[in-house]
């Protein structure tokens, strides 16, 4: 991770950066910045527009205006590839296969890094010995769990994470906090949305708080 | 990183097949019973049956193929894994190549490693095998690519069964006409080889523009 020092332009800046869904403004215009080393906490009420936000980071929705750029270049499709990780409300693991084979599918996808195994990954997520378990009988929050794992093993800078405490019990919420830290100590940056101030990572971080955007305006 | 993303990908579809064999077998099995049910109604009097033995099993493969076309993406749509392709450090077009070529492998090859089989059900004269196996392995996978795309075009709605058939057989009548038809053609001692070609024409046009049409209707419909 030695390209992305803390010296350099921000991993992860936007501005103006607008989204309206029919005629409708979802958020913005936003300017915000998010350093190497910095967690950037997202907070909106239900309908904010925080799932938006981070879609149209992660470049699964195009932007109405603004720009943004990682690391200091235009964001373009294949270097948000490189330098972001998506973790949504849509867990992406197939039910039908074990959460190793889950893991081992994604690494194939998004590439894996360096040093870093799925069996270790699943030992620091809390789901060692699950190895061979099906997806379906994971409970809501271990699979929550395997998707860190999956975060993890991204060889991705920039995390954008939805909710990512959502059906993790305390100790969960814990390892999320510990998974943010050792990745910004690291030289990443992490994104995450939540609904309330209850649970944030013990780090350097910044705040955006969206409000309900001018509905019926 | 593209041909581990493709061989991962393999790997995930295989066992993915391997979990739920019985549904893989659905469309084989449903081509069986067309043809079966087909012999039975036409009374089973040889004559009659070679005269539309080729015909019919292009149908039976034909409608097999559109009965697993919403399987294709619809998935990988519901649980997500389709935002993970559009964000993977892969070109989606190749991501959509693989998996439509893993679709056309477990549902369409099944079928035409069974043909011989069905055409000696259907009486089909033995001459116009190597004629058929040859238009059913150009077609069925042009009707797996084209069906990709419209399967990507419906892949945001919900329900999509009836819609799904409906954008892919107009799409789905021309490779019909040129694949039945040059079966025919062989049958009354014509040359078949103009109706192959077209059809291995439509194949590797198919193969190159197919998979860019669906990955960018996934873009849309996942928009």
């Amino acid at each position: 991770m030695s390209e992305f020092e803390p010296t350099h332009p921000p991993l992860l800046s936007a501005r103006g950066l607008a989204f309206a869904r029919n005629e409708q403004p979802v958020f913005g215009p936003l300017d915000f910045s998010v350093d190497a080393g910095e967690a950037l906490l997202v907070q909106g009420d239900n309908g904010a527009g925080k799932t938006t936000l981070l879609r149209v980071l992660a470049g699964l929705l195009q932007a109405d205006a603004g720009e943004v750029s990682i690391d200091g270049r235009a964001a373009t499709a294949s270097l948000r590839s490189r330098a972001v990780s998506y973790m949504g409300h849509l867990p992406a693991l197939k039910s039908d296969l074990t959460a190793l084979e889950n893991l081992d599918f994604l690494c194939g996808l998004h590439g894996r890094r360096r040093g870093q195994l799925p069996g270790n990954a699943m030992a620091i997520v809390g789901l060692a010995g699950y190895e061979d378990t099906l997806v379906r009988q994971l409970s809501a929050g271990q699979k929550r769990r395997l998707s860190l794992a999956r975060l993890w093993l991204a060889p991705s800078p920039l995390w954008l994470l939805d909710e990512p405490y959502a059906n993790l019990d305390l100790d969960g919420i814990n390892l999320v906090n510990r998974m943010v830290q050792a990745h910004l100590r690291d030289g990443g940056a992490a994104l995450l949305t939540t609904h309330g101030a209850y649970a944030a990572p013990p780090v350097r971080t910044r705040m955006l708080v969206l409000g309900r955007a001018v509905a019926n305006a | 990183m593209i041909r581990s993303a493709a061989k991962a990908l393999m790997i995930r579809d295989l066992r993915l097949i391997w979990r739920r064999r019985g549904d893989a077998l659905q469309p084989a099995l449903f081509a069986l019973l067309v043809v079966v049910l087909f012999a039975l109604a036409l009374g089973g009097e040889a004559r009659e049956l070679a005269k539309v033995a080729a015909a019919v099993l292009w149908l039976a493969v034909l409608l097999a193929g559109l009965l697993a076309l919403d399987t294709l993406f619809r998935g990988d749509a519901d649980d997500g894994s389709l935002e993970q392709w559009l964000l993977a450090p892969v070109p989606l077009a190749w991501l959509v190549l693989v998996r439509t070529s893993m679709h056309w492998a477990t549902t369409a090859l099944p079928l035409l490693v069974a043909t011989p089989f069905l055409a000696e059900l259907l009486h089909l004269p033995h001459e116009q095998l190597p004629v058929l196996l040859a238009s059913l392995a150009l077609g069925t996978p042009l009707l797996s690519l084209l069906g990709a795309v419209v399967a990507a075009l419906t892949v945001g709605m919900r329900r999509s069964g009836i819609l799904i058939a409906l954008l892919a057989l107009p799409l789905y009548v021309p490779i019909l006409v040129f694949g039945a038809g040059s079966v025919a053609a062989a049958g009354q001692g014509l040359d078949p080889v103009g109706a192959l070609l077209l059809l291995g024409a439509g194949l590797v046009l198919a193969l190159v523009l197919a998979p860019l049409a669906a990955a960018a209707a996934i873009r849309i419909a996942l928009d």
